[in-house]
């Protein structure tokens, strides 16, 4: 069983919501990524998604594309995420690592080289933004093959007939792109989000995760009603860029803003008892 | 003209070679490479235009609108002064700077904010570089009574005031993109944002044969009037077509010259911005020097560095400083079908006075790239032989870059 499956068969056990947290990887540096990393772990994160920088982050607000300005002039690359994701699985063999980007670094590295080194470095799964599954299937293939699953983005315009199609290709999770808009976007009809979630839930079999948009403990609670995880990116990024110069006072509000959202998703479990 | 004008719209239809295939790919190029959330409008707008690309009425709409509001057809003017001072093969200018806004962009604009309206979207939205396609879009908005914003980098504002201006005139919002290196592929990942969140009232109109699947085929098809009217202008004076020029940023003025002739033996020529020189890295030339990659929703060649991270571009003219290319030239230079030369900044500069000096007419530093190449070309094909460029668009817009260069105040 992948670690991610494991990941959500030992949450459903305990009744827990998936806490996931995105940070883009090098941002300020690769060093502070991998003490952000064990911030969010010690936080109460179930599974990290590491963003890979891109020059031209089509799908990503303002917040996100800062982020991988920062992180693109220190040239970080590809191989100095994998580096990092080694670095990370020296302490920690349980939190899942997704890789989150777009398509261009992973063609330029070469799809098979790219899968062998990820996976050789513990990654667990790669979300390609830009990469429907109709362009995709060559490279599901071989992500397959070095065993790293697929995560494929629904948005609230995805069609009923097409959720199923893409669950096809999918494996680990499927992410619900909670608004029509890009990262970080500020409104979300957390009541309109909640009923597309279960009806997307009828669909599909895989677990599902709820992002774009998320930034409090409340809203994260109200959606783990109908989601399996909830996802936390640009809040955290937001952090790392007002306290790039500060590290540990980074560190602190990152630990102020996910505690709270950890405690407030396990609110009232009852073991053996989901609500 | 004397041919029916429907059936004439139709060519396209017709040609042989047959790409894009039915997934929006053109070979290896192309295809659809965006965020889920952009799947379903752009799967609309395929559906909208393929069954429009058929309709009467639709086709009608659009020709009235060339005829009487673009100011089509274009002429093509043999450029006598010009060819008998090179003393080789004669010059044709397709007349595109004569079009309705200075440049062949209106050609496109119009069809897709037709396109908008018959898909019910009140808000039209575009990136521009050297603003031509802004001013294209501003235009067709005003003309249709809708709502414009153009993304514009916030280098290219200030190399293009007055193209900012005249989009202000026309009504438009001018929204600056100060993301990234603040230039055209800025405010095309810019526009791009807009969509995805506005997508429920919102048309994107793209400026360049490029994008995701719909986009290279309909702006193609859209700009295809310039080689169709081509075709029919060099038959009423009984002449061959020997070479077809054209610059390349996009592509889309190439394309919509080529594009008729693709079944034929013209030899075809698409020419980039060599900037300071291939071999100094300061250029546009992805076809030259690019490599295969993925960048605003199609595979195609591109400029990144070794990382895949996209590269900055340089150009004397901004409509020609893109890091990509329509994914349709790609495939063409693949297939040997067009050749892909360049031109460098001093190249066109000189062109630009030597048009401007020799016939009359003051060539956009974009189109004055294609001048360079094909008085080098004209040079070495036979007299008598023909050679069409498309004159794209007219300079004025450049007369401050032009004149900053030289050292003198406006």
């Amino acid at each position: 069983m992948s670690r991610i499956s494991k990941k959500f068969e030992l949450l459903k056990n305990e009744n827990k919501t998936c806490l996931i947290s995105y940070v883009t990887a090098g941002d300020p540096s690769i060093s502070d990524s991998l003490n952000i990393m064990k911030t969010l772990v010690n936080s109460g994160t179930d599974i990290i998604e590491l963003g890979v920088p891109f020059s031209d982050p089509m799908a990503d607000g303002p917040t996100i594309q800062r982020a991988c300005e920062r992180a693109l002039s220190q040239n970080t690359s590809c191989i100095d995420i994998f580096e990092l994701v080694k670095n990370f699985r020296k302490e920690n063999n349980q939190t899942p690592v997704v890789l989150m980007g777009y398509l261009n670094p992973i063609e330029r590295m070469g799809y098979e080289l790219f899968a062998k080194l990820a996976s050789e470095s513990g990654v667990d799964a790669i979300l390609v933004v830009d990469l429907p599954h109709e362009e995709a299937k060559d490279v599901i293939t071989i992500f397959k093959k070095y065993n790293l699953e697929s995560i494929f983005l629904i948005a609230p315009n995805t069609k009923v007939k097409r959720i199923k199609e893409i669950s096809k290709y999918a494996s680990g999770f499927l992410y619900y792109v909670s608004l029509k808009g890009v990262t970080g976007a500020v409104t979300l009809d957390v009541a309109k989000t909640i009923e597309q979630l279960k009806s997307i839930k009828e669909s599909i079999d895989l677990p599902l995760a709820v992002g774009f948009g998320i930034k409090d403990a409340e809203t994260a609670k109200i959606l783990s009603n109908a989601a399996d995880a909830i996802v936390i990116g640009s809040a955290i990024v937001n952090i790392i860029e007002k306290e790039q110069d500060n590290k540990s006072k980074a560190n602190d509000d990152i630990m102020k803003l996910m505690n709270p959202i950890r405690l407030k998703l396990d609110e009232g479990i009852v073991s053996g008892d989901k609500a | 003209m004397k041919t029916n004008q429907n059936k004439n719209l139709n060519d396209f239809n017709l040609i042989k070679y047959g790409y894009p295939d039915d997934s929006g790919h053109y070979g290896i190029f192309g295809g659809t490479f965006v965020a889920e959330t952009l799947i379903e409008p752009l799967a609309d707008l395929r559906n909208m235009y393929h069954g429009l690309k058929k309709d009467n009425d639709f086709l009608k709409e659009l020709y009235a609108e060339y005829k009487n509001y673009v100011g089509r057809p274009t002429p093509l003017y043999f450029a006598e002064r010009l060819t008998k001072k090179i003393n080789g093969a004669n010059i044709y200018l397709k007349r595109e700077d004569l079009c309705h806004t200075g440049a062949h962009k209106i050609n496109n604009t119009i069809g897709q904010a037709i396109l908008a309206k018959k898909m019910g979207k009140t808000r039209i939205i575009a990136e521009t570089g050297a603003g031509q396609h802004g001013v294209a879009s501003a235009t067709v908005a005003a003309r249709l009574g809708m709502e414009c914003v153009v993304f514009m980098g916030e280098q290219d504002i200030y190399r293009q005031s007055q193209n900012v201006y005249r989009m202000k005139l026309l009504g438009a919002e001018v929204v600056p993109v100060t993301s990234g290196s603040k230039t055209l592929k800025d405010a095309l990942n810019e526009a791009l944002r807009d969509w995805v969140t506005n997508v429920d009232n919102t048309f994107y109109i793209i400026g360049t044969v490029a994008g995701p699947s719909p986009y290279p085929e309909l702006v193609r098809d859209f700009q295809a009037i310039i080689g169709r009217e081509v075709i029919e202008q060099m038959q009423d004076i009984d002449k061959n077509v020997d070479a077809l020029v054209a610059c390349v940023g996009g592509g889309s003025n190439a394309i919509g010259l080529f594009y008729p002739f693709i079944d034929s033996h013209s030899k075809m020529y698409g020419v980039e911005a060599a900037g300071n020189g291939l071999e100094t890295g300061k250029h546009s030339a992805p076809l030259n020097k690019g490599k295969v990659g993925v960048l605003h929703g199609n595979r195609t060649y591109l400029l990144e560095d070794e990382n895949g991270q996209i590269i900055e571009t340089h150009s004397i003219s901004a409509g020609l400083d893109y890091p990509g290319v329509g994914p349709e030239h790609s495939l063409l230079k693949d297939l040997g079908r067009v050749k892909y030369e360049s031109a460098t900044d001093d190249e066109a500069l000189e062109a630009f006075h030597e048009l401007s000096r020799v016939e009359g007419i003051i060539p956009a530093l974009e189109t004055s790239h294609a001048v360079a190449y094909s008085i080098k070309l004209a040079k070495q094909m036979k007299k008598g032989e023909n050679i069409v460029i498309n004159l794209s668009g007219r300079g004025d817009k450049d007369l401050n870059t032009v004149a900053r260069i030289e050292g003198i105040e406006i």
